[in-house]
């Protein structure tokens, strides 16, 4: 943690909604530069909408949104138009996002899949995604598998494929969704070595996992969620040995209980 | 000789265009018929199934230069002969039909140039049978809805077995599944006058005349053809075509009364009685396929144009059928839904009748080709927008957010993402349809086009044999879809291949609702 560096992400009274009522209850929340945050909290909570919400996958109903320097903000019950559209699509590329399920392309190679992105968004030249993407490879320790299918991984090389391929686009920030949870778990340590690395490469990045162990010894801080609303955050040690918040305590209860963390 | 080149060709143009406006001076007469009208009425030659034979044939020839008129002949299906005079198909129809009042209502009759009766048949060997009213308690056939099975089911208490064929009821006379068989006099006489099994009973029946059908306003034409009819009688031309395909009855000397004996040979008659005598060797069955081979092949091409035709159509318009009911407005979508479901849910039988019959009432005219390419055309569209739909659905949602993720346009995560992946989904089932378009396509035999399905017809009424010509036609049809069939599973395989991950399955319409305001 550096606390010189500046706020990266400022989120201010975010809400979200679906049909079924409100999931996002006015979160408010700030992290900086190369810092690296995990989101933890019960099953439905809202920390996957948090994420979404965060690279505009999912458009806020209302709030404010600021990645490195472009804000998204939006009144309640206003209509988008056209430059909110716009500019959700520029947070969109600022961001890189990782899934659970890893999502590359079925019907390209691993190196097609980096590639793809760098050159239809940004129209880079085949030849110069193509040297992005091999050393991307390298990075994630892929470099074997350029030509392989998706098809043809592991799940733990699929998950880093995923990494690599957000890395392509170059973001200021990489949300990752429960990058480990499809994962066998001796394949968990080589995708959170990956995020290490990053992480000591000062890259910006927020977790959701259920990984406990990783997120209290890598995390420079942990967000609490439950409910739709951010409970507590703070530094992992602290959080999970005097947590604050009753709701705190128990969630924590429950998985020392369960054995996970 | 650069310049005798040039000299050539401006004379060559020279004479063309005399020859064109020498064929200009003679003016056509179309005339519909339908070549599996039946013999002795219509029907391909056996010796060369491409050559319309018939006594109506000459009947028509004869007609025509006496009119000083080119014959032209449009063949349509026989039940739509009418429809098709009064859809300007051609000026003028002969095949058998008779003038009944239903007729008169639509169209008007020339005087008629043949008279006949019914005619009852019964085995050789079988005394019990020698009038109509000796039919009772027994089993008689005869054809489907004809003026023949009225009369029998006035008589009461008889069996009667209705047949499409006339020469499976004579079969089946031969061979005991039938006491009698009752039909027109012209057909008794083509099925079974050679026939040493079976022989011809009891008076003549019933009075069935036959006429020329031409369109109401037509009436200058009418008296133009009446003419030449009555003249062609006159001048013993009539009774030379009758004479020579045997049909001159007692009941046609009465009517031209004209008693004398006839004075030329029954020629086609006997032909016809050679060629058809029972116990055909398998080497002369063989022979005869072998003659209709390249009727088949003619045939096939035909229904290949069609089918491929069809497809192109079906797959352009089904697209902007899939993409304007994923992507468009809802109101607008729901048209293309209401086209799917009405199309979907009418037959592709009645959808073609009405674009080649129904639509040049209010002035819309298709040729046969075009009017059945688009009749299936339009048809299939609907099944493959549902494909193309469920092709996209296919594709997990998960796909199309990382896309987005990725910073790309929705424009760019449909074409590199979401499309090329739906496209394979969608293959085999395309091609798949593709194989049963190519088996519905013989629905346009009915809009008079000679495709397959036609040629089997023709060619098994002119051979008296439903039999082999049957086998040959089920093995060019599953020629003609075999390659499909291989590529269909070819594909679906790759697909397999590569879909091993198995997370496919779709929510909701994502491309309209949750990425509306993406
Ligand atoms: N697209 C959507 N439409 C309607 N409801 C949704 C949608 N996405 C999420 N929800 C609802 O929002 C709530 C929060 O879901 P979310 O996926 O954010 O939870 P989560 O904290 O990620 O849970 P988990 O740990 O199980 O992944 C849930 O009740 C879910 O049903
Ligand atoms: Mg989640």
């Amino acid at each position: 943690m550096n606390i010189e560096n500046k706020p990266l992400i400022v989120v201010e009274n975010l809400c979200k909604g679906f049909e079924d009522g409100e999931v996002l209850k006015n979160v408010s929340f700030t992290i900086r530069e190369g810092d690296l945050a995990s989101i933890i909290g019960p099953s439905g909570c809202g920390k996957s909408t948090f994420l979404r919400c965060l690279n505009c996958l999912e458009l806020l109903d209302s709030g404010s949104i600021s990645i490195a320097g472009v804000t998204v903000s939006r009144r309640p019950g206003q209509v988008p138009d056209e430059k909110m559209l716009d500019i959700a699509h520029e947070i969109r590329s600022e961001v890189g996002m990782v899934f659970q399920s890893y999502n590359l392309f079925p019907h390209k190679t691993i190196i097609e899949n980096i590639m793809l992105a760098p050159m239809v968004v940004k129209k880079q030249g085949k030849d110069e995604a193509y040297e992005l993407a091999m050393k991307l490879l390298d990075k994630v320790g892929l470099k074997g598998f350029a030509s392989k299918y998706p098809s043809t991984l592991s799940g733990g090389q699929g998950q880093r494929a995923a990494i690599a391929r957000a890395l392509a686009m170059n973001p200021r920030v990489m949300l990752y969704d429960e990058p480990t949870s499809a994962l066998d778990p001796e394949l968990v340590g080589e995708v959170l070595q990956v995020m290490k690395d990053l992480d000591a490469e000062g890259m910006t990045q927020i977790i959701v996992t259920h990984e406990m162990k990783f997120a209290r010894d890598a995390s420079d801080y942990i967000i609490f969620m439950d409910n739709g609303e951010i409970v507590e955050y703070d530094d992992g040690d602290i959080l999970f040995t005097t947590p604050k918040s009753e709701r705190t305590k128990a969630f924590l209860r429950h998985f020392v209980n369960t054995g996970v963390a | 000789m650069k310049k005798l080149g040039l000299f050539l060709a401006i004379i060559m143009l020279i004479v063309s265009s005399a020859c064109a406006l020498q064929a200009e001076e003679m003016k056509e007469l179309t005339w519909g018929g339908d070549s599996e009208g039946g013999f002795p009425y219509m029907f391909p030659n056996p010796q060369n199934t491409d050559e319309l034979i018939g006594f109506e044939v000459d009947i028509v020839e004869a007609l025509a230069e006496q009119m000083g008129r080119k014959p032209v002949y449009v063949n349509n299906a026989w039940e739509n002969l009418i429809p098709g005079l009064n859809r300007k198909l051609y000026d003028i129809s002969i095949n058998g039909l008779e003038v009944t009042p239903e007729h008169k209502d639509v169209v008007n009759f020339s005087i008629p140039y043949y008279k006949t009766y019914l005619q009852l048949a019964v085995r050789k060997n079988d005394n019990s049978i020698k009038t109509l009213e000796d039919c009772k308690g027994k089993k008689v056939g005869t054809l489907k809805e004809s003026f023949a099975q009225e009369l029998l089911e006035e008589v009461g208490d008889i069996d009667i077995r209705t047949y499409n064929v006339e020469a499976n009821t004579y079969e089946d006379l031969a061979n005991g599944r039938l006491d009698a068989a009752f039909f027109d006099h012209p057909i008794a006489l083509y099925s079974a006058g050679f026939n040493p099994e079976i022989k011809f009973v009891g008076p003549e029946v019933g009075e069935l005349e036959y006429a020329i059908a031409i369109r109401k306003e037509d009436k200058e034409l009418l008296t133009e053809v009446n003419k030449a009819i009555v003249a062609l009688r006159d001048s013993g031309k009539l009774r030379e075509i009758y004479d020579r395909w045997n049909l001159w009855t007692p009941t046609m000397a009465a009517e031209f009364n004209d008693y004398s004996p006839s004075k030329i040979e029954a020629s086609r008659y006997n032909e016809w009685a050679e060629a058809h005598r029972p116990h055909l060797t398998f080497a002369k069955r063989l022979d005869r396929y072998k003659d209709a081979l390249p009727a088949f092949g003619r045939a096939a091409i035909v229904t290949m144009q069609v089918s491929i035709t069809a497809m192109i159509l079906a797959i352009t318009l089904g697209l902007t059928l899939a993409i304007t009911r994923v992507f468009a407005p809802k109101w607008v979508a729901s048209i293309a839904t209401l086209y799917i479901e009405v199309v979907r849910g009418t037959p592709v039988l009645i959808q073609l009748f009405f674009i080649f019959y129904g639509l040049p009432s209010i002035g819309v005219k298709f040729s046969p080709f075009w009017a059945g390419a688009i009749g299936l055309g339009l048809n299939y569209a609907a099944y493959e927008a549902e494909i193309y739909r469920s092709g996209l659905f296919a594709i997990p949602r998960t796909q199309w957010e990382s896309a987005l993720a990725l910073g790309m346009t929705r424009w760019q995560a449909m074409r590199e993402v979401i499309l090329p992946q739906a496209v394979r989904v969608v293959i085999p089932p395309i091609t798949n349809d593709f194989i049963s378009l190519l088996k519905d396509s013989s629905l346009v035999s009915i809009i008079t086009m000679v495709d397959l399905t036609k040629a089997y017809g023709q060619i098994s009424a002119t051979y008296y044999d439903y039999f082999g010509p049957g086998i040959i036609v089920a093995i060019i049809y599953l020629l003609l879809g075999l390659p499909f069939v291989r590529f269909a599973r070819y594909t679906e395989k790759r697909l397999a291949a590569v879909d091993k991950d198995g997370k496919y399955g779709h929510r909701e319409n994502i491309y309209r609702s949750s990425t509306r305001y993406i």
